[in-house]
C-alpha cells in the first residue's frame, strides 16, 4: 500500500521575528525541507514614486530615506547624485568629501545591524547588544551632524545641508580607534564559531552565474565571486583618491557563494570603509559645503540613469524630466528588490531553519523593496 | 518519610490510635508541598537571575526598577502572568490544550519524589531511584506534543515534533552517561551513590576515572538538550517558529511551561551533583541540613553554568542536532561505559 | 564598444525593426520595435562583442500627451563593461509587449512590477501578478489619468479632498 504524503503549505509572516520587516514567504515544505520558498512583497508599499511625480526635487529628498532606512545617507546620495547629474551641477569639493564619510560611516553602522540579526537569527542572542552598542556611536555622530539618528535628510542636491560639527574629526578618528578590538571580538565569538560556520557554510550557495542573471548586487554579488564594486569600477563623487580593497568570497569555509561567505564579506568591508573614512579625514579640503541651487528649481527636459554602491547593493535613480518643477517620472532601482527576487533559487532543497540563515545573509530592508 | 514515621510514632506513642499510613501519607503530601513551595520559589528567583546574567554578559542593566536592582522582578512576574486574560484560541482541542502544561510540569516535578537532597532529607529512598527519575521526566515528551498537537497552528505542531525527536535521541546518551556513574557506585539508589563519594573531593566520581569525567560533560550536553536549552533551543527558537510549541499559550499556562523549564534545569544540575560532583558531601562539616544547602548550591552553580552557555553560543539546526546525538554522543557514551568497565576490573 | 557601434549592430541585424537612436545624451538610447523585444534582447545577451547580462532596469513610462507608453530597459555588461539603453513604444489602450523573462531572470519581479503599475502586460512571462499593491486593487497607480478607489474592504483609501499633496479629488 503506498503512503500518500502531502506537501504543506506554510505562510511565514509577515509578522515573523525572522524576517527582518514586513515579508510573507510562502513555504512548500515536505517535513523540514522545502521545495519552494516564494516571497510575497508588497506590505510597505508607501508609493514613493508616485509621491516623486507629486513633489518638486529638492522636496523629494526626505522620502529618499525612508526607502532603506538603515542606510539613508546612501539613499540621499545616489538621489542627489542624480539630479545633479541631470543639472549637469557640481558639487564642491568639501561637500564631496564630507558625503564619503557620511556614506561610508552609514555603511558600517548597517553592516553592524546586519551582523548583530544575523547572530540573533542564528540563536546568538550576544552579538546583538554588542553591535548595537557601536553603532550608537555612529548615530550619535550622525545626530550631531544633522539632527537625526535614523532618516538624515542630510546629503542635498548640490551639496550637504551644513558643514560638519566642530570636533567631529577627533570623535570620528576616536571612534575608528575603537573599532578593531570589537570586530575581533565578533570573529571570536560569532564568525569563526563551530555552529555558527556548521550554519551557515554550504547554505544557500549562490552561483555567479544566477547572481549576474538575477541582478543581484553588493555584498551578495561579491560573495559569490565577482570583484565588481561600483566605487571602484566606475568611481563616483571622490572615490578614485582613496586607497582600499574590495573583499570577495573566496569559499573559506565552505563553497564561493554561501551564506559565510557573504556575511563575511560584509564584516571585512566594515575595515575597508573604516580605512576610507580615515584616509577622507585626513585629506578633508576647505570650502563650501553647498552649491548654489535655486530654490525654484527646474531642470531641463531629458533623463538620466545613476547607480551608486549602497551597503546592501547598487542603488539605482532613474529620472525623466519635462522641464516643469516635480519629476516626470522618477524610478528608484533599489538592491534588496533585486537581491531578493533570487531567494526562490538558492533555497532550492534547503530546511527551514536554512531559509532563515539565508534570508538574513541578503540582508534586506523592506523599506528598499516596498519603497 | 517511612523512617520519618516510624521515628513520629516511637517518640509520640498516642498517634498510634491513627492508622500508620495515614500518617504516611500526610507526612508524604507535606513533603511534596514544601518542595513544590521550594521550587515554585527557585524557579521564580532563577527567572530574576536568568535576565541578569544575561545582561551582564550582554553590556547592559537587566531589571533595574523593581526593588533594588530589580530583586522584586521575581514576584512582578507572576503576578502579571496570574493576573493575565485566560486566552483559548478557538480551534484548539481544547482538552489537551488544558492538560499539556501540567502534564510538562508533572514530568519534571514528579522526579523530585526519589531525589535526595541530603543523607537524612528525602521523600522516600527508591531502590531505584535513578531510574524511576529517568522514566518520569520522559513524560515530558507527551506534554510537550500534546501542547504543540493541540494549538491547531502549523508553527507549534513544527516545535512539537522537533523536540519529541530531539528528546527521544537525547536520551540515550543521558542513559548511558548515567550508566557510567552507576556501574562506579554499584547502585540505582541515590543516597548509596553520593556515599560512595564521601570523604573528601578526590573521592567525587568526576575525578575518580578519566571515563568518568567524560561522563560528567557527556551527561551535561546531553542533558541540555533534555530541556530544550541553547544550543539546543530548537523547539522554542524564537528566531523561526515565534516561539514554538508554547505560542498560544499565555497567562498562567504559559508560567507552567517556564516553571516546568527551570525546574528541569534545576533537576538536571542536582543529578549532575548526585552522581558526579559529590552531592551533599561538603568541606569540612555537613549535617543533614548544611548537606542541603551545599547540594542545593553545586547544583545551582551548573544551572549558572547551563545560562552562560545559553547567552553566547548560536543554536543548532534540526538534522546537526540529530547528528550529534546519533553519530557522535552515542558512540562516545558507549565508548566510556566500555571504558569504565575496563578500569573498574583493572583497578 | 560604444553606443554608437552597439546600434550600427543592431541595425545590421534586425534591420528596421531598430527606430531611432539617440547619442548626444548622458544614456544613449535605442528605440526598437515593441514586437521585437525579446529577439533582441536575446541577441544582445548571446552575441560576445555585446554580453549584455546584467539587465540594470525595467521601468515603464506614461506618456498620455503621446497617447504612448513605453518600456525603457537599462543593460549592462558586466565582461565587456558597456552600457546602454532600450526602449520600446506601445499603445495606451492595450500596451503589450513580449517579456524578458527567460533572456534575464531579473526581469521577472521587474515586469511584475510594470504591470502593476502601469497595466503593461508582457506576454510569455510565467507568473504575471500584481506585486506590490494587493491582488484585488483597482486601477494601475502610476498612469497619469489614474483615479484612487475610494475604498478598499471597508477601509477609506484617500482623505478628504484638500487634504495632502499625491492626488485625491
Amino acid at each position: 500500500m503506498a503512503i500518500y504524503t502531502e506537501e504543506m503549505l506554510v505562510n511565514m509572516g509577515p509578522q515573523h521575528p525572522s524576517t527582518h520587516g514586513v515579508l510573507n514567504l510562502k513555504l512548500k515544505t515536505d517535513g523540514e525541507i522545502v521545495h519552494d520558498a516564494r516571497p510575497n512583497i508588497g506590505y510597505l508599499h508607501r508609493c514613493a514614486e508616485k509621491i516623486g511625480e507629486n513633489v518638486t526635487y529638492a522636496q523629494f529628498v526626505p522620502y529618499t530615506d525612508r526607502m532603506d532606512y538603515v542606510a539613508a545617507m546612501n539613499q540621499n546620495l545616489g538621489y542627489a547624485l542624480a539630479v545633479e547629474k541631470l543639472m549637469g551641477l557640481e558639487a564642491p569639493p568639501r561637500a564631496n568629501f564630507i558625503r564619503v564619510i557620511m556614506a561610508e560611516m552609514n555603511r558600517i553602522a548597517s553592516h553592524l545591524l546586519f551582523m548583530s540579526c544575523y547572530g540573533l537569527d542564528m540563536g546568538a542572542f550576544t552579538p546583538f547588544l554588542y553591535g548595537f552598542r557601536e553603532r550608537e556611536m555612529i548615530l550619535d555622530l550622525f545626530e550631531q551632524t544633522c539632527g537625526a539618528r535614523l532618516t538624515y535628510n542630510y546629503i542635498r542636491i548640490g551639496g550637504v545641508l551644513s558643514d560638519l560639527p566642530p570636533g567631529f574629526a577627533d570623535k570620528a578618528r576616536k571612534f575608528l580607534d575603537y573599532l578593531p578590538p570589537r570586530l575581533k571580538e565578533y570573529h571570536d565569538i560569532l564568525s569563526y564559531n563551530r555552529i555558527f560556520v556548521e550554519r551557515t557554510a554550504n547554505v544557500g550557495i549562490m552561483s555567479k552565474e544566477i547572481a549576474i542573471a538575477y541582478g543581484v548586487t553588493g555584498p551578495a554579488l561579491r560573495a559569490s565571486g565577482v570583484k565588481w564594486d561600483l566605487r571602484k569600477d566606475q568611481p563616483y563623487l571622490v572615490y578614485d583618491q582613496f586607497d582600499f580593497n574590495v573583499p570577495v568570497g573566496t569559499g573559506e569555509m565552505g563553497a564561493v557563494g554561501d551564506c559565510w561567505d557573504r556575511y563575511m564579506v560584509r564584516m571585512r568591508e566594515i575595515e575597508e570603509s573604516a580605512k576610507i573614512v580615515r584616509q577622507a579625514l585626513d585629506m578633508l579640503p576647505e570650502g563650501e559645503t553647498r552649491a548654489k541651487v535655486p530654490k525654484a528649481l527646474k531642470i531641463p527636459p531629458g533623463e538620466i540613469f545613476v547607480r551608486t554602491e549602497a551597503p546592501r547593493g547598487e542603488i539605482g535613480y532613474y529620472i525623466v524630466s519635462d522641464g516643469g518643477l516635480k519629476p516626470y517620472r522618477l524610478k528608484v532601482r533599489t538592491p534588496s528588490f533585486c537581491n531578493l527576487s533570487a531567494f526562490h533559487e538558492i533555497t532550492r532543497g534547503a530546511m527551514i531553519a536554512d531559509i532563515v540563515a539565508i534570508l538574513g545573509s541578503i540582508d534586506i530592508v523592506l523599506g528598499d523593496i516596498d519603497r | 518519610m517511612v523512617e520519618l514515621t516510624d521515628i513520629l510514632l516511637r517518640s509520640f506513642p498516642i498517634l498510634k490510635i491513627i492508622p500508620r499510613d495515614l500518617i504516611l501519607g500526610t507526612l508524604i503530601i507535606i513533603g511534596a508541598a514544601l518542595v513544590l513551595a521550594f521550587l515554585v520559589v527557585l524557579a521564580a528567583v532563577s527567572t530574576y537571575i536568568e535576565r541578569k546574567v544575561a545582561a551582564h554578559i550582554q553590556a547592559r542593566l537587566g531589571p533595574m526598577r523593581v526593588g533594588w536592582h530589580g530583586l522584586l522582578q521575581f514576584i512582578a512576574d507572576p503576578i502579571k502572568l496570574l493576573l493575565k486574560e485566560d486566552i483559548i484560541p478557538t480551534n484548539v482541542d481544547k482538552p489537551l490544550f488544558i492538560l499539556a502544561p501540567y502534564i510538562v510540569f508533572c514530568g519534571s516535578f514528579g522526579a523530585f519524589a526519589a531525589l535526595p537532597f541530603s543523607s537524612r532529607l528525602y521523600i522516600s529512598n527508591l531502590n531505584v531511584g535513578i531510574f524511576y527519575i529517568m522514566a518520569v521526566t520522559s513524560l515530558v515528551v507527551i506534554g510537550i506534543i500534546m501542547a504543540g498537537w493541540s494549538s491547531n497552528s502549523k508553527w507549534s505542531l513544527f516545535g512539537a515534533m522537533r523536540s519529541a525527536a530531539q528528546i527521544v535521541s537525547y536520551e540515550i546518551p543521558v542513559a548511558l552517561a548515567i550508566l557510567v556513574a552507576v556501574s562506579a557506585a554499584g547502585s540505582l539508589n541515590l543516597r548509596d551513590i553520593v556515599q560512595a563519594q564521601g570523604g573528601g573531593i578526590h573521592r567525587w566520581f568526576v575525578f575518580r576515572s578519566p571515563f568518568l569525567f567524560l561522563a560528567f560533560f557527556l551527561y551535561f550536553v546531553s542533558s541540555l538538550a533534555e530541556v530544550n536549552r541553547t544550543p539546543f533551543d530548537l523547539p522554542e527558537a524564537e528566531s523561526e517558529l515565534v516561539a514554538g510549541y508554547h505560542t498560544e499559550y499565555s497567562g498562567l499556562r504559559f508560567a507552567f511551561f517556564f516553571l516546568s523549564e527551570y525546574v528541569d534545569m534545576f533537576l538536571v544540575g542536582a543529578i549532575a551533583t548526585s552522581l558526579f560532583l559529590g552531592g551533599w558531601n561538603g568541606p569540612v562539616f555537613y549535617g543533614p541540613i548544611s548537606g542541603a544547602v551545599i547540594f542545593i548550591a553545586k547544583a545551582y552553580l551548573l544551572v549558572l553554568v547551563m545560562m552562560w552557555i545559553r547567552w553566547t553560543v548560536p543554536r543548532l539546526r534540526v538534522d546537526q542536532l540529530m547528528h550529534m546525538s546519533w553519530k557522535v554522543l552515542t558512540p562516545f557514551a558507549f565508548a566510556c561505559l566500555l571504558g569504565q568497565g575496563a578500569w573498574m576490573v583493572l583497578w | 564598444m560604444t553606443p554608437q557601434e552597439i546600434h550600427n549592430k543592431l541595425k545590421e541585424k534586425f534591420g528596421d525593426r531598430i527606430l531611432d537612436f539617440k547619442g548626444d545624451v548622458p544614456n544613449p538610447w535605442i528605440r526598437i520595435e515593441a514586437r521585437a523585444a525579446a529577439d533582441i534582447a536575446l541577441f544582445l545577451r548571446d552575441e560576445p562583442s555585446l554580453a549584455f547580462d546584467f539587465l540594470m532596469c525595467l521601468s515603464g513610462l506614461d506618456w498620455p500627451q503621446k497617447e504612448k507608453q513605453e518600456v525603457v530597459y537599462h543593460l549592462f555588461s558586466m565582461s565587456l563593461r558597456h552600457m546602454i539603453v532600450l526602449r520600446a513604444e506601445l499603445s495606451r489602450e492595450n500596451p503589450r509587449i513580449p517579456s524578458v523573462e527567460k533572456v534575464w531572470p531579473a526581469a521577472n519581479w521587474h515586469e511584475r512590477e510594470a504591470f502593476d503599475l502601469f497595466g503593461i502586460v508582457f506576454e510569455g512571462h510565467s507568473d504575471l501578478r500584481r506585486i506590490l499593491l494587493p491582488e484585488d486593487w483597482e486601477g494601475h497607480p502610476l498612469r497619469k489619468d489614474y483615479k484612487v478607489q475610494k475604498s478598499y474592504h471597508g477601509i477609506r483609501v484617500m482623505n478628504p479632498p484638500g487634504g495632502p499633496a499625491g492626488g485625491g479629488d
